[in-house]
């Protein structure tokens, strides 16, 4: 498989009006490529901007700076025909399946709306047929075609919208938080469903989510995100092998992993405080009043976007041979931890 | 205490059987051989517009003093009906109790009238509700919150009352407790509304402390600093925890006994270690390996395919039968009988009956 770049943001900012001037900086400048095939993760806690970000790539939002850039093309300054057109090649599952299915429209009318919105098929009977194959290929029936989505259960009512997104035959999914409304048995299901469906369609998908277990399952790479900012990237295996950033650290020490004899024997690196507000974030890097290492350099200066191995991104001080090369308070701080 | 014979066996030997805790690396033994509570065969049904809904068929379980019993399942499978049905809360008349009871202290909850409820509801046993947003009243400043429960429960001054408010919503770790009193809960983040929540039902003291997915809302590192808040309330109150919740990773962290509940019965009990490490159900095995696990490398997700029966027609036998990879004839048809693994650990299910074990030998 070749390696080919098919979503590109580039510094990507979405701020909201709050009002009496203040602004809410729920994406600040995050940067990243997803290439051709691939399973891209975005986790962080609520309020990191993540679910913005998902937004705003597909353009549901309007970006406030930066790009997003889709195979070459800016999604933010297309014509209506263009986005008309490009919103074929990319599409969105959505979090809560009980919300984001019309309760008056039966399975049907909800998986054929985005073939009749793009005129695809001539006839009834070749909807009729494409809406079996796909209710068939997310794994219901065509008897389910006339029924009502309160007739389903969640993870079925999941299976709809992921039918349905899968209408136009896209290339390019974004998945936002798709099974943290389901059972664990469930979720299980679904994911493997959405593995499928990636093998058959070659699919690439931007997989949301803040369960940080089933994001390592499904994906190839990991952005750990923090009010707003990117502070981590790297392949999935080397993010839980070899986390970098403190923030990453502690996220993944938080998770229970089910199996006490390991959870009982566990340090546990607890977060101190909670998330400050993404209205008026912290200066320097945005994660320091929360960090067990935090620096008098973090306070100061933003800590630079580093490579520190090939794909492994990570934005903090304790990186930065050059922060730390130049503050001999640092030295003494990470000698002594 | 009146004892049921059929039902006391699911735990062992009720009140003889001495558990012990299972011991984390420097933490202290602990012994728990007093039982608190014995629910016992109960039935609740709420009728709908759709017909009857049997939430509850069949529940029995013992809760030990000082102990933490968790009560896993997948939404729908009755735990939440559990805890709401021993603390009184089921909605008459469309919710039913149609059979069995609560014991706790030589009293049966299920039969006592609304204002001997009431004496019980927040002074011995109180509970903790999923979300803190909308578990407290906007419109009042916790303080009163606070100190509404002393208040109308027992004899105190309000200087008192504020006094121990105070205190309290130090111990669950709210800074400047003085300030924070005077505000709304609009003013905290979830976190802080969450152990606000806490600090009102400890505030009696109670001895049973019923915790509805406490951390479901919550953050996992949020949800870490809340488990780590019950785990040190425990330890200095001995309060006795059921908690209801549907996380393995938290079960393994805080449960001395888990409980596994599957279309309104208990399907599986035992120590933790023993329903982790030698699950005997189907569906116990099934939903551990359909959790993705941080700590082990590629391994295939194994979900249970299928969804739960319809409650509003249970079937007659084992209602997993339909997801049960290993289903009998005779699972269809009947509903197996209790089997005791060991004094702590019991499991419905027809492939621990001789026949069936013959049969796969």
């Amino acid at each position: 498989m070749t390696k080919k770049v098919i979503l590109s943001v580039k510094n990507l900012k979405r701020y909201f009006d709050v009002g009496r001037g203040q602004k809410l900086k729920a994406v600040d400048g995050i940067s990243f490529d997803i290439v051709r095939g691939e399973t891209f993760g975005l986790v962080g806690e609520s309020g990191c901007g993540k679910s913005t970000a998902g937004r705003t790539i597909l353009g549901l939002y309007n970006k406030t700076d930066g790009e997003v850039l889709y195979e070459g093309q800016s999604i933010h300054d297309m014509t209506d025909n263009e986005r008309h057109r490009f919103l074929k090649k990319m599409q969105m599952i959505f979090q809560d399946p009980y919300a984001s299915l019309n309760p008056r429209s039966t399975v049907y009318e909800i998986i054929a709306e985005p073939m009749q919105i793009h005129g695809m098929y001539k006839t009834q009977e070749e909807m009729r047929a494409r809406v079996n194959e796909l209710l068939e290929d997310v794994g219901l029936n065509r008897d389910h075609a006339n029924r009502y989505p309160h007739e389903f259960s969640g993870g079925q009512r999941q299976r709809i919208g992921i039918a349905r997104s899968l209408a136009l035959d896209p290339e390019f999914i974004i998945a936002d938080e798709p099974i943290s409304a389901l059972d664990v048995s469930v979720q299980a299901q679904v994911v493997k469903l959405l593995q499928r469906l990636q093998r058959e369609k070659g699919l690439t998908y931007l997989f949301i989510a803040h369960d940080l277990s089933m994001v390592k399952y499904i994906s190839d790479r990991i952005g750990v995100m923090y009010l707003g900012h990117m502070v981590e990237l790297t392949s999935s295996k080397q993010l839980y092998d070899k986390p970098l950033h403190p923030y990453t650290e502690a996220l993944l020490s938080a998770i229970p992993i089910p199996d006490p004899d390991i959870e009982e024997s566990r340090e546990r690196i607890l977060l101190k405080g909670e998330l400050p507000s993404p209205i008026n974030p912290p200066s320097g890097c945005v994660f320091r009043t929360r960090c067990p290492y935090a620096m008098e350099v973090c306070g100061e200066l933003k800590p630079k976007w580093l490579e520190k191995e090939e794909g492994h991104f990570v934005a903090c001080h304790l990186h930065d041979e050059e922060t730390l090369k130049r503050t001999d308070a640092v030295r003494e701080v990470v000698g002594s931890s | 205490m009146n004892e049921d014979e059929n039902t006391l066996k699911k735990n062992g030997q009720g009140g003889a059987a001495v558990l012990t805790k299972p011991e984390a690396a420097g933490k202290r033994k602990q012994v728990f051989s007093e039982v608190m509570l014995s629910v016992r065969d109960l039935y609740v049904s709420f009728r709908t517009f759709g017909g009857e809904v049997q939430a509850l068929r069949g529940v029995s379980f013992d809760l030990y003093k000082g102990e933490t019993l968790a009560i896993v399942g997948e939404s729908g499978c009755g735990k939440s009906v559990t805890a709401n049905t021993i603390m009184g809360l089921i909605p008459e008349p469309a919710g039913r109790i149609k059979n069995g009871s609560v014991l706790f202290k030589g009293k049966d909850l299920t039969k006592l009238d609304k204002s001997k409820m009431r004496k019980v509801q927040g002074v011995d046993i109180s509970m903790i509700f999923q979300d803190p947003m909308t578990a407290l009243n906007p419109t009042l400043k916790i303080g009163e919150q606070l100190t509404e429960g002393l208040r109308t429960h027992q004899k105190v001054s309000i200087g008192e009352a504020r006094k121990k408010a105070i205190k309290l919503l130090e111990v669950v770790g709210i800074p400047n407790p003085e300030e924070r009193m005077k505000q709304y809960p609009h003013q905290f983040s979830g976190g802080m509304r969450q152990r606000i929540v806490i600090a009102i039902a400890l505030i009696c003291e109670p001895e049973l402390l019923i915790a509805d997915e406490p951390t479901t809302a919550l953050d996992v590192t949020i949800q870490a600093q809340i488990l780590e808040l019950f785990e040190e309330i425990q330890e200095r109150t001995g309060v006795s925890i059921i908690l209801i919740t549907h996380d393995l990773g938290v079960v393994a962290k805080i449960a001395d006994r888990i409980a596994v509940m599957y279309a309104g019965k208990v399907i599986e009990i035992g120590t933790k270690r023993e329903v982790f490490y030698t699950p005997q159900h189907p569906y116990t095995k099934g939903l551990l390996a359909s959790v993705p696990r941080l700590d082990l490398k590629e391994e295939e997700l194994q979900p249970i395919e299928g969804t739960p029966p319809d409650l509003f027609a249970p079937p007659i036998g084992c209602p997993f039968t339909a997801r049960c990879p290993f289903a009998m004839e005779v699972c269809d048809r009947i509903y197996p009988g209790t089997t005791d693994i060991s004094v702590t650990h019991a499991v419905d299910c027809w492939l621990q009956d001789e026949r069936a074990k013959k049969l796969f030998d």
